[in-house]
């Protein structure tokens, strides 16, 4: 399962690709939701890992708006409801990755991504 | 006693291309039980386990620190993905499977940031070519194909894993004998500012496997 809380974890790593290489774009994706225990001290100490912008769009891209473009200053209930939805209950099971900058593609097969280069891609 | 993970959905077809759970995957569920309170105490949010296999790694410690943790695992073998991934779903632990090398693509967004890392690598001395080729071939004589001393996978991460560890991080590997344990706890300390110590060591058959543990040295914790 590619949830987007690994999806915002994953940059393109072929050699040479080191700036705007993050986030990668879905494309092509089929999704499932599945429902996963609400664990608000998990989401609030995971926060500061986050790249905040990355996620709003990627969530976006799989047509979820629920998340302020911001993080918001109060962490309440329902906004770490709605991030809870959004980096663990959205499965992402077949799809692409593009990176924005080299255009590789990853791709995501049964839910698990594709991470692997070909020998003469890696750094 | 945490109970071993159940892999009873994995069949004897799994095996053929992704590693049995052996004596050195029950050394290391071992000394990850020994040191239960210590990982607990941390209040870990990311581990990390390199190489994965039939998942049966990452399901145990997700069964000591339960739902607070993110789990990653990554392995090049992409039906030891796929084991995993179903491992994960029999335990009920949510895990992360992801086909790739070491930690590759997570390094960029991972710098310092993972609390437990976890590597029973390929650690069995081959020739040079046997190792490579497996590597490359990604199939099940990656899971042992170590090259020269049986480092010359593990060896590749040791020169990256301090960047993954975070400040109370640890990482845990597996190593046999033949790997020279002391030559690898004195680089990683020189080089990397990483003190050692063995958790355990047993002999199973002709193996004499140990688990170490990596941490930072306090004194050189940046500020
Ligand atoms: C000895 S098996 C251990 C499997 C499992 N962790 C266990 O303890 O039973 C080593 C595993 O590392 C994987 N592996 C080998 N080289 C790797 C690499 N460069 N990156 C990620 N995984 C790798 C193999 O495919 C295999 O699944
Ligand atoms: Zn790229």
């Amino acid at each position: 399962m590619v949830r987007l809380i690994t999806h915002n974890l994953l940059a393109c790593h072929v050699k040479g690709c080191t700036s705007n290489n993050f986030p990668l774009q879905f494309r092509d994706v089929q999704i499932e939701l599945r429902e996963a225990e609400f664990n608000p001290d998990f989401l609030r100490g995971f926060m500061p890992k986050l790249e905040w912008k990355a996620l709003v769009d990627a969530s976006r891209q799989l047509g979820d708006t629920s998340l302020p473009p911001e993080v918001p200053e109060m962490l309440d209930d329902d906004f770490l409801k709605n991030l809870h939805h959004v980096l663990l209950e959205i499965h992402v099971e077949e799809g692409v990755m593009t990176c924005p900058n080299c255009r590789h593609e990853y791709p995501i097969l049964n839910g698990i991504p594709n991470m692997l280069l070909a020998e003469h891609e890696i750094g | 006693m945490i109970p071993t993970p159940d892999l009873s959905h994995l069949t004897a077809k799994d095996y053929d291309t992704v590693y049995e759970p052996a004596e050195d995957t029950f050394l290391l569920l071992d000394a990850l039980e020994a040191d239960e309170q210590q990982l607990k105490s941390l209040h870990p949010t990311i581990s990390l386990e390199i190489g994965s296999g039939s998942g049966c790694v990452t399901s145990f410690i997700g069964k000591i620190l339960g739902p607070s943790v993110l789990y990653l695992c990554t392995d090049i073998n992409p039906h030891a993905c796929r084991c995993t991934l179903s491992t994960g779903a029999q335990n009920d632990v949510a895990l992360d499977a992801i086909n790739g090398s070491f930690a590759n693509p997570l390094s960029a967004r991972l710098k310092h940031a993972v609390d437990i890392v976890l590597f029973n690598p390929p650690y069995v001395p081959t020739v040079p070519y046997e190792a490579s080729a497996a590597q490359g071939a990604r199939g099940i004589e990656g899971a042992w194909a170590g090259g020269l001393d049986g480092m010359s996978v593990t060896d590749v991460f040791l020169e990256c894993v301090e960047e993954l560890i975070s400040d109370r991080g640890r990482f845990y590997l597996v190593a046999v004998a033949e790997n020279n344990i002391p030559e690898i706890r004195e680089r990683m300390r020189t080089r990397h500012g990483l003190q050692s110590e063995i958790v355990l060591s047993r002999r199973a058959g002709r193996e004499r496997l140990s688990v170490l543990k990596f941490v930072r040295d306090p004194s050189m914790v940046r500020t």
